[in-house]
């Protein structure tokens, strides 16, 4: 297993505990998709405890499109395997399938839209973004693909260490059918749900009472989103600099080598400084490659940023509706006031089509007194639930939100060691480097 | 009697102590030749103590024997140093002078150490003097008269100081010189009150400053090496490559140095951004704080490399690229002219003394750099190990996962 893999686990176990501590608050939760058909693969426990996630490979297929015409694409292999195979020493063939990069955003939108209470995983960039010169900003690039794959798999072991999201269905199903899976996705309705829900975040809408942690939350994930996204841009400038300084001096290398043929004494020792000069100029190269990796890690969390800051919104959404709702039961009850003591306090075209065109009869005003029971009782009922859905998103909301808190504190703080360690290593290539160009210099 | 392609000179032949003469390359011809000829019948002339023509001041066999003689530390027996750069500000211009401290035990000196003050003019004016009296010989560079690309102001500090710098190397070349440092213009230089100095400049031809004059009457006096035209052809062929060689090393380390300052523009960006970060963070904020203090310190450390490979090694490279220059210059110019034996030894040893010191130059210059390259990164080094150790004491003082 990966280094990855087992902080995932860790976490994981730590999470289940969670899980079963707040398994009360989460109930509902549970019932809700149980009613949604969502079958869960084991009560309480991860997927990661059972099984080992890994994305193997990549490959490049050709195929026909919706439109049939001809394209190319890249298929990566996800591989299962049973925990336990791996200790006991037997080491059955691991189930696996091939799935293309569109089929992943098709599962994390399902999530998304499932799921809108939770900071649901984010998958690795579609486009190559922040690159510096050197990289390579094509999607067929293999260093792209292999960086990739790397990506998707992290994706996969944060949903399979996540105490909600592991247990989904569909996400299991991703996991174990190649085929027909799309179809199961589609059949869960998701996507009505995802159209209307994405009409409404599209509009503008005011909350009248917003929630101060959620609002505090939402700014923090602008100011985490703004503040990667910088870091990335001066980081990627100062890679293309840094790659600059080592290369330029290949050149003392090709110098000191032609200049070693016309001297006599100092050929020996300009020559093998030469040598390391180029051994210098090379080893840039392994350098941004690392430095490439803790890129990888910041811009997870730039996405990260993204999915905490859709929780809020669709939290400011669910307490609009709640309003809205609030709002429309409270103009029906003055409305039937009005009606029932005969003032009018609000404005009403009715009221005023009646003023003009006279009093409505007696049979009249009943008719519509009842309409506006219905409607108030109705009205009563969906504030209930309304609130019921807020107060359980919140809940949920924030103990996922508690969750990825801790998990980012302790990601971000881990790339950090890791920039620093990758630093060291860096100084101590050049102090190696230049010892060895200076003993070679002596003997010049 | 020397004859041949010399050049047709007003002042008659004899005593090369003569009065100034007006066409000098003619004078200088003549020197030469009068040299040959006393040399061969010893005529002591040379050393009738003018003043003026500060050519050797030994007789002939001791010179061989200077020649010779092994540059050592160990029996150096004069020692000079340029410092304390100071301005001076009159109606007429404004410029800079230089302390110039001497000690010695030669006993040509009337003291053991003397100390004056001496502006750039001087030092032109010295090494003109030098390779009039010495054509043969190679003489080491002077830094540039004006300000070199990427300075604006003349006496921004820096300059001075690279100046100084080259400055002091440059007298000191002339004194660890067999020849050069027993020049009587060399020991007035250095010892000789401001006043005093100024009237010794008049009254001598010292105006030959010029580089382009110089190179005449070097050429005039590279003869003879048609006696030996395959180590004449080598060293021409030698000096062509060195040239080029070195000139690309300057140009390889002043884009080095180009390449740093662009990084460094780019790194100072990110230590802000790693600050600015901490302020919406809480756990985060320490370590990111602490990063970012790292990465500024990096960029200091990269600040002062710069300025080191800038302020030590590119100088020396220049240095060389000029020495380049002129010795290619007097190699295209060769006269053929019969040489004696003693004028290619002189020149032969005198190239392979150059040699050696350049090698040595070279040599400690780029064993410098390396020396100073290490320190760089094991200062960065340092930096980036006190904050892991800052983590790591932090995770386990919070009761966290142990990372070492």
């Amino acid at each position: 297993a990966t280094l990855q893999s087992t902080i995932l686990k860790e976490r994981a176990e730590i999470f289940d505990t969670d899980f079963q501590m707040s398994a009360d608050a989460n109930h509902q939760n549970i019932q809700e998709r149980e009613r949604e058909g969502g079958r869960m693969v084991e009560k309480g426990t991860s997927l990661l405890k059972k099984m080992e996630i890994s994305v193997a490979e990549a490959e490049k297929r050709t195929g026909k499109n919706a439109v049939n015409m001809q394209e190319t694409y890249t298929v990566y292999l996800i591989e299962m395997r049973p925990v336990d195979a791996a200790s006991e020493g037997t080491n059955p063939v691991p189930d696996s399938l091939w799935r293309r990069y569109s089929e992943f955003e098709l599962l994390r939108n399902y999530l998304l839209v499932t799921y809108p209470f939770l900071v649901v995983p984010p998958l690795p960039e579609k486009r190559a973004e922040f690159v510096w010169h050197k990289l390579s900003a094509d999607n067929m690039d293999p260093d792209f693909v292999e960086r990739r794959r790397v990506g998707l798999e992290n994706f996969l072991l944060r949903v399979a260490s996540h105490p909600d999201l592991s247990t989904d269905k569909i996400f299991y199903s991703f996991l174990t059918e190649e085929n027909g899976w799309k179809e199961t996705v589609f059949e869960t309705g998701f996507q009505a749900k995802a159209d209307s829900r994405l009409k409404a975040l599209n509009a503008t809408f005011r909350v009248k009472n917003p929630d101060k942690r959620f609002a505090e939350m939402k700014h923090y994930g602008d100011e985490l989103q703004s503040v990667i996204s910088q870091l990335l841009r001066v980081r990627a400038r100062a890679a293309d600099r840094l790659y600059g300084v080592y290369k330029v001096h290949g050149n003392y290398g090709r110098v000191f080598s032609e200049w070693s043929a016309i001297e006599k004494e100092m050929g020996d020792g300009l020559q093998s400084a030469g040598h390391h000069m180029d051994a210098y100029a090379a080893s840039v190269d392994d350098i941004l490659e690392e430095e490439e990796h803790y890129a990888d890690q910041m811009k997870e969390y730039l996405f990260y940023a993204d999915a905490l800051r859709a929780v809020c919104r669709k939290h400011e959404l669910t307490q609009y509706e709640l309003e809205m709702a609030a709002q429309d039961l409270t103009s029906k009850k003055q409305q039937r006031e009005e009606l029932a003591t005969g003032t009018i306090r609000t404005f009403s075209l009715k009221g005023v089509t009646s003023k003009l065109f006279g009093q409505e009869t007696p049979e009249q005003r009943e008719a519509k007194l009842k309409m506006l029971e219905t409607q108030i009782e109705e009205g009563e009922e969906l504030v209930k639930e309304r609130n019921a859905e807020c107060e359980e998103f919140v809940k949920s909301a924030w103990v996922d939100i508690e969750r990825f808190k801790e998990q980012k504190d302790h990601d971000l703080r881990e790339a950090l060691i890791s920039y620093a360690i990758m630093q060291i290593s860096m100084c101590k290539k050049g102090i190696q480097v230049w010892n060895n160009a200076k003993e070679c210099f002596s003997k010049m | 009697m020397m004859s041949g392609s010399v050049v047709d000179n007003t002042v008659s032949s004899g005593n090369s102590s003569a009065a100034i003469p007006t066409d000098i390359s003619g004078q200088i011809l003549d020197l030469d030749e009068d040299d040959d000829l006393e040399v061969f019948s010893k005529d002591t002339t040379l050393t009738d103590g003018s003043s003026f023509n500060a050519s050797m001041q030994t007789s002939p066999a001791s010179m061989i024997n200077q020649y010779k003689f092994e540059e050592d530390a160990d029996t150096k027996d004069i020692f000079v140093t340029v410092d304390n750069p100071e301005s001076h500000v009159t109606a007429i211009e404004t410029y800079i002078t230089y302390r110039v401290m001497t000690k010695t035990t030669r006993s040509e000196f009337d003291s053991s150490e003397f100390e004056v003050r001496r502006r750039y003019q001087d030092f032109l004016w010295l090494k003109g003097r030098l390779e009039e009296a010495h054509p043969t010989l190679i003489a080491h560079p002077l830094p540039e008269k004006f300000v070199v690309k990427g300075m604006v102001e003349r006496f921004n500090e820096d300059f001075i100081e690279t100046r100084r710098r080259a400055l002091h190397r440059f007298l000191n070349k002339i004194a660890e010189h067999p020849i050069f440092s027993s020049s009587e213009d060399f020991k007035i230089f250095l010892t000789a009150a401001s006043g005093e100095l100024t009237s010794h400049k008049k009254q001598g031809p010292g105006f030959l400053s010029r580089m382009g004059d110089t190179v005449k009457a070097v050429a005039a006096a590279v003869r003879g090496v048609r006696n030996r035209p395959q180590e004449f052809t080598e060293m021409q062929e030698y000096v062509e490559a060195f040239s080029q060689k070195i000139s690309s090393l300057d140009k390889v380390t002043q884009r080095i140095v180009r390449e740093q300052k662009e990084y460094l523009e780019e790194l100072k960006e990110c230590g802000p951004t790693y600050a600015l970060w901490s302020q919406s963070e809480e756990e985060l904020a320490e370590p990111l704080k602490n990063v970012a203090g790292c990465v500024d310190r990096c960029c200091k450390e990269t600040e002062e490399q710069v300025k080191n490979l800038s302020d030590h090694l590119i100088p020396v490279l220049h240095e060389y690229v000029l020495c380049a220059d002129t010795l290619k210059m007097r190699n295209d110019l060769d006269k053929a002219e019969d040489r004696l034996e003693w004028a290619n030894n002189a020149l032969k040893s005198d190239w392979t003394r150059w040699q050696k010191v350049m090698r040595t130059d070279l040599r400690s210059a780029f064993v410098d750099t390396a020396e100073r390259n290490v320190s760089y990164y094991e200062k960065c080094l340092a930096v980036w190990e006190s904050f892991l150790h800052s983590q790591r004491t932090d995770a386990e003082g919070n009761g966290k996962v142990d990372f070492s």
